[in-house]
């Protein structure tokens, strides 16, 4: 007898995905969506999408979500979770989102260890509005605002927004991640998971931020934008656990 | 006569698929091509080479091609 071993996970819609071919976040909200279904938290969970190439994640999603202004994705999380504490609530936000236009909401967030759970998808460039410099941009990384590459004196360096929020008292989980291959997905998906439990237990702020590929904005092939995570990307961001205080 | 060994199948979704060529760079039997015809998005998409019916079927169903694809094209079947 024939079983099925890998379908479309249950909470997400059966709706073509907008994203371009071999990026990063359709993979992710997959793996979203199967972890919502294996911890059972379908019914219960809340999402907030961001501004950003993800905006239309609440298309995708079978659950509820709420859509935040720019930037303020760790502000709206923190209101609905203080308003419906049983539920799990979750933000998803990009790099331009969460670390240039969001900065100051998601340090408050981290540091007061509201309870909820922040998906920081990171690939080094503003995606949505043409591939600009973001604030994760590496250093002689080509981007439409910075033709021949991202330059330290003038343009500064990329911030570790992880690391940074690592030392607020009140963040207790945060690892980095990527979904450039099979090995890093997995290992994804079993971060995401930590970070939702921690949650379920009451601990505090978690953050999973996850390398992703853009080949779109990058101009290189999904295959090629893959070996750019390991080879390039990974020097300026290593995949690690930054902070664990679940004991 | 069955065989002990079990075998898998996959089945792509030619609407979904973008052609982004990740099932095929990790197939570990090379067992997925790009089509030659478009879908009605204007992508190439991915096609299973191997039918139920072939004798000596490589595919194992581990998933993998599943599991990176960025568009829930590919569902997985084994047994």
């Amino acid at each position: 007898m024939e079983k099925v071993v890998f379908k479309r996970p249950k909470y997400m819609k059966k709706a073509p995905f907008h994203y371009c071919p071999g990026c990063g976040h359709s993979i992710i909200h997959r793996l979203m969506a199967e972890v919502i279904e294996e911890l059972g938290i379908g019914e219960k969970t809340i999402g907030v999408p961001p501004a950003g190439c993800a905006v239309l994640a609440y298309d995708y999603f079978d659950i509820d979500m709420g859509e935040a202004p720019h930037g303020r994705g760790a502000a709206l999380a923190t209101g609905v979770k203080r308003i419906l504490p049983d539920r799990i609530v979750f933000s998803y936000q990009g790099d331009g989102d969460i670390a240039a236009i969001g900065t100051a909401e998601t340090i408050h967030a981290a540091n007061r260890g509201e309870n909820i759970t922040v998906i920081f998808v990171n690939n080094s460039c503003y995606g949505m509005t043409g591939g600009q410099m973001a604030p994760t941009t590496l250093l002689g990384q080509n981007s439409t605002t910075t033709p021949g590459g991202r330059d330290k004196d003038r343009d500064g360096a990329p911030i570790d927004l992880s690391e940074m929020l690592a030392i607020t008292r009140g963040a207790v989980y945060i690892e980095r991640t990527a979904v450039n291959s099979i090995k890093n997905i997995r290992k994804t998906k079993k971060a995401i998971t930590k970070a939702f439990k921690v949650q379920m237990a009451g601990l505090g702020f978690s953050l999973i931020e996850i390398l992703s590929p853009c080949p779109t904005n990058w101009k290189m092939s999904p295959v090629d934008a893959c070996k750019w995570i390991d080879e390039d990307v990974m020097q300026t961001f290593p995949l690690k656990v930054i902070k664990d205080e679940t004991g | 006569m069955t065989t002990k060994t079990k075998k898998g199948r996959i089945v792509i979704d030619s609407k979904l698929c973008k052609g982004c060529y990740f099932c095929m760079s990790v197939c570990p039997n090379e067992l997925i091509v790009i089509s030659t015809e478009s879908n009605e998005k204007g992508y190439y998409p991915a096609r299973f080479t191997e039918t139920k019916d072939e004798k000596d079927r490589k595919c194992t169903g581990c998933a993998m091609c599943a599991v990176i694809c960025p568009d829930i094209a590919i569902e997985v079947y084994r047994g």
